[in-house]
């Protein structure tokens, strides 16, 4: 029997696979293709304190191998998530990640004391939504503010702490670092690459926004290539994404160093790429007899 | 589980206009499910290149199989035109038109240009639809036979003349709105079109429902990038095309 379990800070995913923040809602719209029970975990829409209703459409843009959204932390607002949408996932046995955006350190220390109190199973920090200014991307750029924040949210949150790192930064590892000596429990791996596209027609932006937050199959190398590094960096677990979309790409971010993943965008591609993953992934375990899906992370060979 | 994807078999496949394809394929399942109004989200090819599917209007459903017609206008409709044996169909997603043929006895259904193809399933499932069509020009003229088959009146307008009426197909539901001839309007085109059929239904005071437009992600309500706004008592918001339309009661939507 393959062991597919991991433990992330002290909880126990059934499976690598987490369905990423922003691509999955609150779970309702993916469970009618297929039993959430599947997944290891979900990463909720970005929660904020209060509703939010986003930016203006459109929101979305196909690039080559990607696309770019500026949706801007839409969303019912952290309390209307835990009276409507968390009961419901709460029936599943995959794990709940509440992922998090806010605009002032203050924001994140209510929200981190809020969402302590309910049921969910781990805390998600986006301190790198690219989309809205108050989204948490200046927090998320300079290290010594990581560790401020962090070390700030470690003292009001009674569940684990998953610190979401940017991209959009010059050096990955000493972020990492940050988020590390900030006390975070794990940290995940890449938020989207800050991007933008024009219709030469128009010569306009394709977005509203302008700009967008760049995901999907394009950015994969840079992501891998971050979580290799990070984990070169930092001891706490990492949570690997950028591009996943099949069992392969999960393998290939476990080799680099991450012990799970999360799938985004694969999502709109094929309502199944979560299962498809987790699939893949026992696929490759299967061709080279490997028993237990921890003895991938971080082994590759220089 | 209610929804799923489907490789279709493509039945057939043609040009009906200058890159306008009309396309059947074989789908029983969406065929026994799908309502006017609902789409389809379309892979277009390679799926890495590029990663969304395109949300296309059905055309009609019947007999197992599913009919839509797009238009070239990008990438990835440039991808469906190539040689496919089938597809892989995601659908039929969202909300489409309201029909009560009890309470509306007097249909008015309104397109202009690709907005016409979705309202032919419409039209089929109204009684005594008086039908309005817009084109740009009588080369793009479209579907006016499968109209004629189940239609009451189908009277077609044409931007510059060269078919039908000269003019814009709002002006022939202006007619017919001021004759008292509609009770409900039903309306898929290009903005500006909504947006003056919704000021018309509000002259008139009379029940609107339009189809709407907008780039999409997931397709099924989850990324929430399909969004347009929608305002009830004084209150706006934005709400899902994918999911709480395409259709909306026009005094919903913000134009």
């Amino acid at each position: 029997m393959k062991n597919l379990k991991v433990n992330i800070a002290g909880v126990e995913l059934n499976n690598p696979v987490i369905a990423a923040s922003g691509t999955f809602g609150f779970g309702r719209e993916y469970g009618e293709f297929y039993n959430l029970d599947e997944l290891g975990a979900i990463s909720v829409k970005g929660l904020t304190l209060n509703p939010r209703e986003g930016n203006p459409p459109p929101r979305i843009a196909e690039t080559y191998g990607g696309i770019l959204n500026s949706v801007g932390l839409q969303n019912p607002g952290v309390k209307a998530f835990i009276t409507y949408e968390l009961p419901e996932l709460k029936k599943h046995s995959c794990k709940v990640i509440a992922n998090m955006a806010g605009s002032t350190f203050e924001d994140y220390y209510e929200m981190a004391e809020i969402l302590s109190d309910s049921d969910v199973d781990m805390l998600e920090v986006n301190i790198s939504c690219p989309n809205v200014r108050s989204g948490g991307v200046a927090f998320g750029t300079n290290a010594s503010t990581i560790y401020e924040i962090t070390k700030g949210i470690k003292k009001y949150a009674k569940k684990p702490v998953i610190i979401k790192l940017s991209p959009n930064v010059t050096d990955i590892g000493e972020m990492a670092v940050a988020a590390e000596q900030g006390g975070a429990d794990a940290i995940s791996l890449i938020n989207t690459l800050l991007g933008m596209a024009i219709d030469i027609n128009s010569r306009k932006p394709i977005l509203a926004n302008v700009k967008g937050g760049f995901s999907g199959p394009a950015v994969k190398p840079v992501a891998v290539r971050m979580v290799y590094e990070a984990k070169n960096k930092v001891k706490v677990p990492i949570i690997g994404m950028g591009g996943i979309t099949t069992g392969d790409d999960a393998v290939e971010f476990m080799i680099a160093g991450a012990s799970a993943v999360m799938v985004g965008t694969a999502n709109f591609m094929n309502p199944y790429a979560c299962p498809d993953v987790k699939k893949g992934i026992l696929a490759y375990m299967d061709k080279y007899n490997i028993e237990d899906v921890n003895s991938i992370v971080n082994t590759v060979q220089l | 589980m209610s929804l799923d994807t489907y490789i279709c078999k493509i039945l057939s496949h043609k040009e009906i206009a200058p890159n306008v394809f009309d396309v059947t394929v074989k789908a029983p399942e969406i065929a026994a499910a799908a309502q006017p109004g609902q789409f389809l989200h379309v892979k277009c090819g390679d799926e890495i290149a590029m990663p969304l599917r395109r949300p296309i209007s059905i055309c009609s459903a019947g007999s197992g199989c599913v009919r839509f017609i797009y238009q070239v206008k990008g990438k990835g409709t440039e991808g469906l035109t190539k040689e496919n044996d089938s597809l892989d169909i995601l659908g039929p997603l969202g909300h489409g038109f309201v029909i009560d043929n009890e309470t509306y006895k007097k249909p008015a259904v309104i397109g202009g240009g690709i907005g016409a193809y979705p309202l032919l399933y419409l039209t089929q499932k109204l009684k005594n639809a008086k039908v309005f069509m817009g084109f740009r020009t009588k080369e793009l003229v479209t579907l006016e036979t499968d109209f004629n088959m189940c239609a009451k009146e189908v009277k077609i307008a044409t931007d510059d003349g060269s078919y039908g009426y000269h003019g814009f197909s709002i002006e022939l539901l202006e007619e017919t709105l001021k004759a008292g001839e509609a009770d409900i309007i039903y309306c898929c085109g290009p903005k500006p079109m909504l947006k003056a059929v919704k000021d018309m239904a509000e002259k008139y005071n009379v029940k609107c429902q339009v189809s709407l437009e907008e780039r999409m992600g997931c397709g099924i309500g989850a990324c929430l990038t399909c969004s347009c706004e929608t305002k009830t008592e004084g209150t706006w918001k934005y709400k899902r095309v994918c999911k709480n339309g395409p259709v909306f009661w026009s005094d919903e939507v913000v134009l």
